[in-house]
């Protein structure tokens, strides 16, 4: 396969960020109410995710090793102030419904998780398909998430009413609960059909040395227990 | 005083940071395996989203509103949160080495926790004074330390269970967590 398509494949299915690495697991559970919301964040953290993986890819060279991650931040937090205010002025609706997740965008660990584990190691092209594919992957499971909630909670697909009238809309599935259940359900049908997940080691390790920061801590933790 | 009573309430069992917003996720799935090590977690957050609303707070009023650089508030807090992270671990490890130890790694870990962020940016949001940003941040904190250590007894006692083998793992932390979810709708009933 080609290795730009490649990495499109990587991001959506191989290591899709949210259902097979459990990345980005808050937007995931907040945002997820209404499928319109989710697409919406999904989008906005790849077009920040092609961007930073794009900007860090081009600097890798001129950035320091020791002070790599501040760095990475300052890029990360600046796009995200961008989207942020590209939002507010041309999708306020959107920008309201989202609130303060989109500033949390900096925080996820998608993001600077693949700024440490590929684009300061690979060229500017890879790296915005890597971005590009992450994105999608993260963007798919965010809408799925939010598709089955919409539909359950309120009896909508994208505001639009399709189950009959008939159907009491189940307001939990809407509610914060929801969203633990929809998820635990979906990772479970996952690993009946024996698609393998890293959650295991997530939740046993509970270091899971996956993100940038994390990875960080890790290592401080590897050698403060070697002393 | 009310109000400020009102505050701490509100953060910390009505509008829960991880039940009820979704701060602070993965460490709340991650670290709760082990009682011991959600004890120490909640306590390293409770002493650092404390003290990062306060700085946060005074920087946002004194320095970035009055300049009328509040666009930069995003920058300006997650820089000021990482270096806080740093300063703290270096004061403690000098100043009181006990406190040190028992934090452990937990300290440098919250850097990545979303709910120091998500505090100091509520916080602006509802325009609160300083006292009122200290206390709801402690009492977010303290919210935080409730859910991990509520969902840490569970999984201990979880350990002995046969679960169906689909749902070991994350899946059956989660059903947990949407339990103690539902428990915790009940508080937005309190009306006072």
């Amino acid at each position: 396969m080609n290795k730009y398509l490649e990495r499109l494949y990587n991001g959506i299915i191989r290591e899709n960020p949210t259902l097979i690495l459990m990345l980005g697991m808050c937007p995931t559970l907040a945002v997820s109410t209404r499928a319109i919301n989710g697409i919406g964040m999904g989008l906005s953290s790849m077009a920040v995710l092609i961007l930073s993986n794009l900007v860090i890819s081009l600097l890798r060279k001129l950035i320091p090793d020791q002070v790599r991650l501040p760095a990475y931040i300052v890029v990360v937090a600046s796009l995200v102030t961008v989207t942020e205010l590209l939002m507010e002025a041309y999708f306020p609706a959107l920008y309201e419904a989202l609130g303060i997740y989109i500033p949390l965008i900096v925080v996820n660990c998608i993001i600077l998780g693949r700024a440490e584990a590929y684009a300061n190691k690979h060229a500017p092209g890879l790296s915005v398909m890597d971005g590009l594919g992450m994105g999608m992957g993260f963007t798919l499971a965010l809408t799925l998430v939010s598709i089955i909630r919409e539909l359950l909670g309120n009896g909508t697909f994208f505001g639009r009413q399709i189950l009959p009238a008939s159907f009491e809309p189940i307001s939990i599935f809407v509610q914060p609960p929801g969203a633990f259940l929809v998820l635990a359900v979906i990772i479970a049908v996952m690993n009946a059909i024996g698609i393998k997940t890293r959650q295991r080691k997530l939740v046993e390790s509970g270091c899971d040395g996956m993100c940038g920061r994390c990875t960080a801590a890790c290592d401080k933790a590897k050698e403060a227990s070697a002393e | 005083m009310k109000s400020l009573i009102l505050i701490v309430i509100g953060s910390a069992l009505i509008n829960n940071v991880v039940l009820n917003q979704f701060l602070g996720i993965c460490s709340f799935l991650g670290v709760s395996k082990q009682m011991k090590a959600s004890v120490s977690l909640g306590g390293a957050v409770i002493f650092v989203i404390t003290i990062a609303s306060a700085v946060a707070n005074l920087l946002y009023n004194h320095v970035l509103a009055p300049l009328g650089l509040d666009f930069m508030k995003t920058i300006v807090f997650i820089l000021v949160i990482a270096a806080l992270v740093q300063v703290v671990e270096m004061f403690l490890k000098k100043k009181s080495p006990a406190v040190y130890k028992a934090l452990g790694i937990y300290l440098p870990l919250i850097t990545t926790n979303c709910a120091v962020l998500g505090v100091a940016l509520t916080n602006v949001q509802n325009s609160y004074g300083f006292l009122e940003s200290v206390l709801a941040g402690f009492g977010t904190a303290a919210g935080f330390t409730i859910a991990i250590v509520l969902l840490a007894s569970i999984r201990s006692r979880m350990r002995e269970e046969d679960i169906p083998a689909p749902l070991r793992g994350a899946p059956i932390v989660m059903i947990s967590a949407a339990l103690m979810s539902i428990a915790f709708l009940g508080f937005s009933g309190l009306t006072f």
